[in-house]
């Protein structure tokens, strides 16, 4: 295996595995506090034992996240030294700002998790509301990030250096709002309807059990307002990229050719050395419309650039093919569920909604991951778009291969644990009897007392 | 003074803090490891609660440091990365498992035996990783990693492995790792409830104290060789002679104060002491970033990106500064003291 393989392959294995945690650690919190806050409200204890199982959940997961942060943060020095040597100065502030929001999630969650005892019911929720916000501060930041390599911004250079450092402006890149707000959505979307679809994969068993119910209706609160606006942060993110990343939408897109309305591919197998997408179903000027909301726009294609310089075309496009796929069916199953909600059909007994839900349980972080195959795939063979290529940012230590596979059998093992132990401590209803009375058949959301704060 | 004196000041600070606070919970691992004696159950118990709510915020100091030196100093943090590639893997590799392994152990299963693997990997990855980190501290204080250093030769070895791996680099590591056992041993005095288990640690804590003295004496007897420039400037500079004197009142305090059973005194002192030999090597190799050629200004970022990192600092500590008082207050405050 080549080392710059081994690098992009060792560094792709931390994100994938680091990413679900992050994403996990930035919504979990939030239905942790819903249910606390209910709890304080009505006084019933189902509510509370939700909290402090979302607790647990958030507190394994945040370790394995806080960890696997790290490993990120060294790896950009211990794989990508010359990524670091060139960029430290111009994005080292986004994370820096990261690193002081993460230091008071690590706080006020040791606040939370420890302090049930030792401090006010109303300083608790606090602890945990401080959580939520750090956590998805963290998250805003590190895209932020992520976002100047898409579209550097606050530099010039001169002679392969950067000069006249701004880093507020590199802050400012272009891509951070739509990529900052897409990553947000996506984080909520996915966590709540995981956690829902898990529960309802339960209450398809047990439409009574009141303990999956609770839960179901937390997650849904989270994830799906998120999922149904993700397709419009979207939709913001792809016309974003169709001006300042314009390969990347060609690959993703697979459109070979420069074209006034351009068609829309729907699936199809890009075929690189014929320069044509095989079995797509075509919408005519349907990309231009998406990407610069007009019919006859002209969208630049791979042919606007030296073959060299693609990124892997099918890897792109399949990716995002699976990414819009998997937002699309979110997005229909979250409004279908509020349509419901709406008409005040009691959710846990829609057994077709309760199946749509339970299937869709990994759609929102394999969409998550493709998104992000899509953002970084996309951008090859640059690691700063236009201005540093990847292979001249690899560290010139030989052997990468050792470290690759060392780490992704350490985050494998570590994975199937997390899984496991999440099952243990989260998912398996508690054997309380009494709170089978909790839940009155027909009535649903309606009940007294588990009306939303 | 420079702005770029000023922040590296910072980040010395934060592996300060780190030292002092997530040196301790290493600390704590490490006595998991050699709990024994009738009151084994109970030291590990307490370890635990002790570590438990304040772990991962002590953890970040590190984190911070590592993102302060990338934003401030890229080119050093770049060749960190380069050089100490195998050293700092397996930091991370020791960090992962012993996090998640303290986790899992507190979250985990019910059975024993499953337990038991959990508190086996927190301890043994606690016991590691210390070594390895001062390893590292150990190659950049040898000069090993500067342009100019001895990490220029020819071959794998002699530029991925040498550096780091000497006789020098690992008295540091054994320094780190002493000192991480004493600073827990030390608090834990404080943090146990009732007169055993508080005997168990003050004898931890006296031990340890004497073996950090021989392992600084060794450190020191090694350096003549193969960090010079430390060394010199442990004995000869100005400073030297005061900051000596310092450590040693701390250091006979520290070990005074639990002989007499004063465990509050104790534990300001001996984290004095620790935080006072961790500034004796960064004062013995100012103004080098990385000893033998790179300072702190070959190695600093453009001025406007300092100046905002300073104020990103200010921002941050108006945040976390109180909320970090609050974390220690609601935790580490013994119930008698409420009473």
């Amino acid at each position: 295996m080549p080392d710059l393989l081994a690098a992009r392959s060792q560094m792709g294995v931390s994100l994938a595995f680091h990413i679900v945690f992050a994403v996990v650690g930035i919504a979990m919190p939030v239905m942790m506090v819903v249910a606390e806050r209910r709890w304080q409200v009505t006084g019933h204890a189902i509510y509370l034992d939700l909290a402090k199982r979302w607790a647990r959940g958030t507190a394994i997961l945040f370790a394995v996240g806080a960890v696997s942060g790290t490993v990120l943060s060294f790896e950009l020095g211990l794989l990508w030294p010359g990524f670091m040597r060139f960029a430290g100065s111009i994005i080292g502030m986004p994370f820096s700002l990261e690193g002081f929001a993460f230091f008071t999630e690590a706080i006020f969650l040791g606040v939370y998790l420890y302090g049930w005892d030792r401090i006010s019911a109303r300083a608790h929720l606090g602890a945990g509301v401080a959580v939520a916000l750090s956590g998805a501060a963290s998250g805003i930041f590190v895209v932020i990030a992520n976002a100047w390599m898409n579209a550097p911004t606050g530099f010039q250079l001169v002679d392969g250096r950067a000069v006249n450092v701004d880093p507020v402006a590199a802050m400012a890149s272009p891509a951070a709002f739509p990529q900052a707000l897409h990553m947000t959505l996506a984080a909520y979307a996915a966590t709540g309807l995981a956690v829902a679809g898990i529960h309802a994969f339960f209450l398809l068993k047990d439409p009574a059990n009141a303990f999956h119910r609770r839960a179901l209706e937390i997650a849904l609160l989270v994830g799906a307002p998120a999922a149904v606006l993700q397709p419009i942060s979207g939709d913001m993110a792809a016309r974003h990229i169709a001006r300042y990343q314009p390969l990347k939408l060609a690959a993703a897109e697979a459109l070979f050719r420069t074209e006034s309305g351009a068609p829309l591919s729907l699936g199809g197998w890009p075929d690189v050395a014929r320069r044509e997408t095989r079995f797509a179903l075509e919408i005519p000027r349907g990309l231009s419309l998406l990407a610069f909301h007009d019919p006859n726009a002209r969208v630049q294609g791979l042919d606007a650039a030296p073959q060299d310089e693609w990124p892997s075309v099918p890897a792109v496009h399949l990716s995002f093919q699976l990414m819009v796929a998997l937002g699309t069916y979110m997005a229909l199953v979250a409004v279908w569920a509020g349509w419901l909600a709406w008409r005040r059909t009691d959710l846990a007994h829609h057994r077709w909604l309760m199946r749509a839900l339970a299937l869709g349980t990994p759609t929102g972080f394999i969409a998550v991951e493709a998104g992000w195959m899509v953002t970084e795939l996309g951008r090859q063979p640059w690691v700063i778009y236009g201005v540093l290529k990847t292979r001249d940012a690899v560290t010139p230590m030989p052997g990468l291969v050792v470290p690759f596979l060392t780490f992704t059998l350490l985050y494998c093992f570590l994975g199937v644990i997390v899984c496991w132990l999440l099952y243990r401590q989260i998912l398996r209803s508690p054997d309380v009897p009494e709170w089978r009375g909790f839940y009155m058949p027909g009535r649903g959301k309606r009940e007294k007392g588990s009306e939303a704060p | 003074m420079s702005l770029a004196d000023v922040l590296a000041g910072v980040i010395f600070v934060a592996l300060n803090a780190y030292t002092v606070l997530g040196g301790a919970d290493f600390g704590g691992g490490v006595w998991d490891l050699f709990a024994t004696g009738p009151r084994k159950q109970r030291q590990r118990d307490l370890v635990a609660e002790a570590i438990g709510p304040v772990w991962e915020a002590n953890h970040v100091w590190l984190i911070l440091a590592v993102v302060l030196l990338f934003t401030c100093f890229p080119p050093a943090f770049a060749r960190l990365g380069t050089l100490l590639h195998i050293p700092l893997s397996l930091v991370l590799i020791g960090i992962v498992l012993r996090g998640s392994a303290f986790t899992f152990w507190r979250y985990g299963g019910t059975e024993d035996k499953e337990l038991h693997h959990w508190g086996v990997t927190f301890a043994i990855a606690s016991l590691i990783t210390p070594l390895l980190l001062g390893t590292t501290v150990g190659a950049i204080a040898s000069g090993a990693l500067g342009e100019g250093g001895s990490g220029k030769g020819e071959g794998f070895y002699s530029i991925y492995v040498g550096p780091w791996l000497n006789p020098f680099t690992l008295s540091v590591g054994v320094f780190a790792l002493v000192a991480f056992a004493f600073l827990a041993a030390v608090y834990l005095t404080l943090e146990a409830e009732d007169r055993e288990l508080r005997a168990d640690f003050r004898a931890r804590a006296l031990g340890t104290g004497v073996a950090l003295f021989g392992a600084a004496v060794l450190a020191l007897l090694l350096s003549a060789r193969y960090a010079p420039r430390v060394r010199n400037g442990l004995i000869f500079a100005g400073w030297a002679v005061p900051l000596h004197a310092f450590t040693a009142v701390a250091a006979i305090t520290a070990l005074a104060a639990l002989w007499r059973g004063a465990w509050r005194v104790a534990r300001v002192v001996a984290a004095i002491q620790v935080s006072l030999i961790l500034w004796g090597w960064g004062l013995s190799q100012y103004p080098y970033l990385l000893p033998p050629d790179v300072t702190i200004a070959d190695a600093a970022a453009p001025a406007a990106t300092l100046r905002l990192a300073l104020g990103a600092l200010a921002l941050g500590a108006a945040v976390l500064l109180p909320s970090l008082a609050y974390l220690f207050r609601v935790f580490k405050k013994r119930p008698a003291a409420l009473a």
